[in-house]
């Protein structure tokens, strides 16, 4: 049957292929055969610049930054200066945004405020990042008990509320109410849902071939873990970590806002200045807009981000 | 089936010893002797304060306790609170008014999260999607405590629409606004998760066989579609429940209403062991058995889910 197959003439394919004469090979060399094959994240940067929602939400963390950074181009007026006669004084030229009901100069603790909200969020997210990802990774990776162990924390971290927790401990260290009292609080309570996205990521690759591969190959289990396995769950870490420092930013001014937060004689905070404008909201309601108003748009800035960076990294997503 | 449960109760121990210990561990370091703040500025003598002591078991080491508070749990002998009510009965006085809170919260964002969310997966790109995409990240963006304080102002107060307040009286009409803002974020948060869940499935191809074998849009919509798009839906709104009611500390104190967060910030307060760890004990089963009972809804969303 194959023979007979065979020996049937087939048209004629030579013009299938072009002859050797023909082919280019000057332009063929020109390839460049030392540049790498666009990577995942060149892949995603290419995606995501061309994406207004990305440029918007840079936009808006970048004023966040810099206002945090160098709030003294942006204003001269001390925030915590406040003088009484000044109460719910309307806008005025040097004072756009008017006087709140201690005369404080609202622009200035407008712009003032943005230090503790994007310091308390970055440098949360960070710890959050590495201490989630860390357990994850261990529990993902090595397995056995060590699984069962730090799943068991996680799920006994993850169950108490994060407020609640942040409440309780704020009050336990009331001398030492800062900056870095709150990340540490928020920080410590808040990493379980990295550890376990982190946990699922490894967990999903680390019998994937090319982890086989290398482990055949003679790397160390860690080595292992942390060049082959670590970098495939880097994507959905970063997304998660986006995204949470809005919200991180937001349970600050939450804490703040219960009075429990940032020292307010010491450090100005969005959430301590909109409790107070609650108070005078019957006198000036307009008062409230701005502390609510910026901290929203950092927020917003940060979800956005994490939103543009998910679809970008996200090949499904991707194709629409 | 009873396997599985069976299986989940045990995992679920060790998260409530964990969680119950954590706490007691939390409170037990909060700065303060509740006992001489008790006497206010007269002060309390020696003789009583050491009576009190030995009565709220305050003299013993943090371990002993923390037992006998376990101890208690299982008769059913929650402690008593400083000024002598026994927090049993905190317990069910709050936590009704909050469970209330959350389920009426749970139910509202549930309702308009996956209509809403329906239609912009069904509609994605169009500008009744990018609309409610803008208005949910507003939602999401804007803390809890200022959509608290807009509707209590416009709504409550200037336009006298619905009750400012809750206090005594709770029902359904005093407890529709505070719902609102409780469920606010979430809200915006189901709305996302329904819409991407639903534009994913609308290219699958169980969906485009239920389309070629004649069956009406309508029907391909709602038993195709959105059943298998709710999946992920379900899970956020179960692990919600919890957190609704243990975030409802903003909203409750906005609203004055006497649930579960104002009387957990007056005993975190007070210093009171029992009364936080107790709340907070609830709250976590609150979360494990929410957990528990989505899990089990699975089964019954996605027939290829069977517990064994």
């Amino acid at each position: 049957m194959r023979d007979k197959l065979d020996r049937i003439d087939r048209p004629d394919q030579s013009h299938f292929f072009a002859s050797l004469d023909d082919a280019v090979l000057d332009e063929v060399d020109v390839v460049d055969e030392t540049a790498a094959p666009a990577s995942l994240w060149q892949d995603a940067w290419r995606n995501l610049r061309r994406r207004p929602i990305f440029w918007v939400s840079a936009v808006l963390i970048l004023s966040a930054v810099v206002l945090a950074a160098l709030p003294g181009l942006f204003t001269k007026t001390d925030p915590m200066f406040c003088e009484l006669t000044r109460s719910l004084d309307l806008p005025e030229p040097g004072h756009p945004f008017g006087f709140d009901k201690q005369g404080c100069d609202i622009f200035a603790r407008t712009v003032y405020g943005a230090r503790a909200s994007v310091v308390v969020g970055v440098l949360t997210t960070i710890f959050v990042a590495l201490l989630g990802s860390i357990v994850g990774a261990i529990a993902g990776f090595y397995g056995r008990w060590f699984d069962s162990l730090l799943s068991r924390i996680t799920d006994i971290f993850f169950a108490i509320p994060l407020v609640l927790a942040a409440i309780v401990v704020m009050q336990i260290f009331k001398q030492y109410r800062g900056i870095l009292t709150v990340v540490m609080v928020l920080a410590v309570f808040g990493w379980p849902q990295i550890a376990r996205i982190t946990r699922g990521a490894v967990m999903s690759v680390k019998n994937s071939d090319f982890v086989t591969a290398a482990k055949s190959l003679g790397a160390s289990r860690f080595a292992t873990l942390v060049r082959h396995v670590m970098p495939n769950a880097l994507a959905p870490i970063i997304v998660t970590a986006t995204v949470s420092l809005g919200s991180f930013i937001v349970v600050e001014a939450t804490l703040s806002f219960l009075g429990i937060g940032l020292p307010p004689d010491k450090l100005v905070s969005w959430g301590a200045d909109i409790a107070k404008a609650s108070r005078s909201l019957r006198d000036q309601p307009s008062i409230l807009f701005y502390p609510s108003g910026a901290l929203a748009l950092t927020v917003l800035g940060f979800i956005m981000m994490g939103d543009a960076v998910r679809d970008a990294l996200d090949p499904k997503a991707r194709k629409r | 089936m009873l396997r599985y449960l069976g299986r989940r109760l045990l995992q679920a121990l060790p998260v409530f010893f964990g969680a119950t210990l954590l706490i007691y561990a939390m409170v037990f370091l909060l700065p303060g002797d509740p006992i001489l703040a008790l006497g206010g500025d007269r002060g309390i003598s020696e003789a009583l304060a050491e009576q009190l002591r030995e009565k709220y078991n305050l003299d013993k080491p943090f371990i002993v306790q923390y037992l006998l508070y376990i101890k208690g749990i299982f008769v059913g002998d929650f402690g008593t609170t400083f000024s002598g009510r026994p927090v049993g009965e905190l317990l069910t006085q709050a936590f009704p008014v909050t469970f209330k809170l959350a389920i009426m919260a749970l139910a509202l964002e549930a309702i308009f999260g996956v209509g809403f969310g329906l239609v912009a997966g069904l509609r994605k790109g169009k500008i009744f999607d990018s609309t409610l995409l803008v208005i949910s990240l507003i939602v999401i963006a804007v803390p809890t405590f200022v959509i608290g304080f807009l509707l209590q102002f416009f709504v409550g107060i200037r336009w006298g629409l619905l009750p400012v307040t809750v206090g005594p009286n709770v029902s359904f009409t005093t407890l529709l606004m505070p719902a609102i803002v409780l469920g606010a974020v979430s809200f915006a948060y189901v709305l996302r998760l329904t819409r991407t869940s639903v534009s994913e499935n609308l290219t699958a191809d169980f969906v485009r066989t239920a389309t070629a074998k004649g069956l009406s849009r309508p029907r391909v919509v709602t038993v195709h579609v959105l059943r298998n798009s709710l999946i992920p839906v379900v899970t956020y709104l179960g692990a919600d429940l919890g957190a609704l009611m243990g975030g409802a500390i903003v909203t409750e104190g906005i609203f004055n209403i006497n649930g579960v967060g104002g009387t957990l910030y007056k005993a975190i307060q007070q210093v009171h062991a029992p009364t936080v760890v107790s709340f907070t004990t609830v709250l976590v089963i609150v979360y494990i058995v929410a957990n528990l009972f989505v899990d089990l809804l699975y089964a019954a969303l996605d027939p290829r889910i069977r517990y064994a």
